[in-house]
């Protein structure tokens, strides 16, 4: 299984990178860490005249962690992000999250950009950026724009990258420090494709009654969804074990996924519903109150 | 371009061969500097029999194009130890039956030697949660988790 023949690029700088986006953009994809490119490649199932390779570009790797605001450069690596004491403290549904990505050795190579690029609907990064207020910064010869996590996400292993855009970085708001966070997945060995998962954010107000619920789901749709009448039934309510199975109900209810050979609709539907139980109870444990 | 100049280090000698921009670090590690320890499983990244270690990070080479490890150091298993002079790990898995046809064990040998590197005396935790993405179709694995503990100064 060898990748089909290409013509390979590898641009020092941003500039050069958008150059040749700008020349070759339909005819050329980008190589970031490689952990989802290089298997399609190797099985043919893609086959890009052009490859450029994104990895000597040194000012695309970063993560700027401000007070409230955090921007992560697209070529960071997902083992750089996981293991960065400032965002552990910060932003810890991140280090737990990454946990779930692949293994070390896949974490060593793969990439925070690469992996929103990619958009597999298994993926869990994107289902922590969709909740967690992110903007992705695109770049192109004809300028620059930023999108939300929902305007990027545009469907199965599609975003709205075009194809003279490179990814430049991903920003998004660290939670306030009482919210609680969970991240839960179900796969057949740890590492393997999300067969299910949920990505989970509350904040409580003094009589711990949900104040904010969000929910991502992952392996269950085209991208990362979100089921707004289950976030809603947490809002106003304590989170005991009766509503959150309630709220599991609910998401049961709404979700629509595909089955294929690794599991059934209605497998990852129902696990769906009980993950996202689990999480918020989780979430709510990890709550403080607000002040 | 379609071919590429590769100039990289494996286990400290220099290696440069022009090799088309498509090898991968795998096969340029096993035809082109002739080390055919680094073995060649699934060929898409789910197996970890290719697993060596690039600038000191355990990564999946047949994910990777040589040309991509241009200026890098690159280390195979024939950089822990000789058939003559086995390191303590390979010790350990010979001492522990951690193989029987040997053909997922280098890349075993790479992600433990990496971990105990880092962490001399690694968790069980720790010990599976680095050898996760490896498969062996012989051992079962608990002869190889014990190998492991055993060469983290952690065995029975």
């Amino acid at each position: 299984m060898k990748p089909a023949p290409f013509s390979y690029l590898a641009p020092r700088s941003r500039e050069e990178a958008i150059d040749a986006l700008r020349r070759h953009g339909p005819e050329a994809k980008i190589l970031a860490g490689g952990q989802s490119l290089v298997p399609l490649l190797a099985m043919r199932l893609a086959r890009p005249a052009i490859i450029l390779d994104v990895n000597r570009i040194a000012d695309l790797a970063f993560i700027a962690a401000g007070s409230r605001k955090i921007a992560i450069g697209a070529m960071t690596r997902q083992r750089t992000v996981e293991a960065d004491a400032t965002l552990g403290a910060r932003v810890p549904l991140l280090r737990e999250t990454l946990r779930w990505v692949g293994h070390p050795q896949i974490r060593t190579r793969g990439t925070i950009g690469g992996s929103m690029a990619h958009a597999d609907p298994s993926a869990e990064l994107p289902a922590v950026a969709a909740i967690l207020d992110s903007s992705f910064t695109l770049q192109s010869a004809r300028g620059l724009r930023t999108l939300t996590a929902a305007e990027f996400f545009t469907g199965y292993l599609t975003t709205a990258l075009a194809p003279d855009e490179l990814l430049t970085e991903v920003r998004f708001a660290a939670p306030p420090a009482n919210a609680g966070w969970a991240f839960h997945e179900v796969a057949r060995r740890h590492g393997d494709f999300a067969l299910a998962g949920v990505a989970a954010l509350v904040r409580m107000d003094g009589d711990r009654r949900c104040t904010d619920a969000r929910l991502a789901f992952v392996g269950v749709g085209p991208g990362p969804v979100r089921v707004p009448d289950a976030e809603q039934h947490l809002v106003g309510r304590a989170i005991t074990q009766a509503v959150a199975d309630e709220m599991a109900r609910i998401v049961q209810g709404a979700l629509d996924p595909d089955g294929d050979i690794h599991a059934s609709a209605a497998y990852r539907r129902h696990v769906a519903g009980v993950l996202a139980a689990r999480a918020v109870l989780e979430a709510a444990g990890r709550t403080r109150v607000q002040a | 371009m379609t071919h590429a100049l590769v100039r990289t280090h494996i286990n400290g000698t220099e290696v440069a061969r022009t090799v088309e921009v498509r090898r991968t670090l795998v096969d340029f590690i096993r035809e082109d500097a002739g080390l055919t320890g680094t073995h060649v499983g699934c060929e898409h990244g789910v197996c970890g029999a290719c697993t060596v270690l690039l600038d000191g990070q355990p990564v999946r080479s047949c994910l990777l194009f040589a040309v991509q490890a241009d200026g890098s150091q690159v280390t195979t298993v024939e950089a822990l130890g000789t058939p003559e002079t086995l390191s303590p790990l390979q010790q350990a898995f010979v001492e522990h039956h951690g193989l029987q046809c040997g053909f997922c064990t280098p890349g075993f040998l790479m992600s433990a030697h990496a971990l105990l590197r880092d962490d001399a005396h690694a968790s069980d935790e720790a010990i599976r949660d680095a050898l996760g993405g490896h498969l062996c179709r012989c051992t079962g694995y608990q002869s190889i988790l014990e190998a492991v503990r055993a060469a983290a100064g952690r065995g029975t």
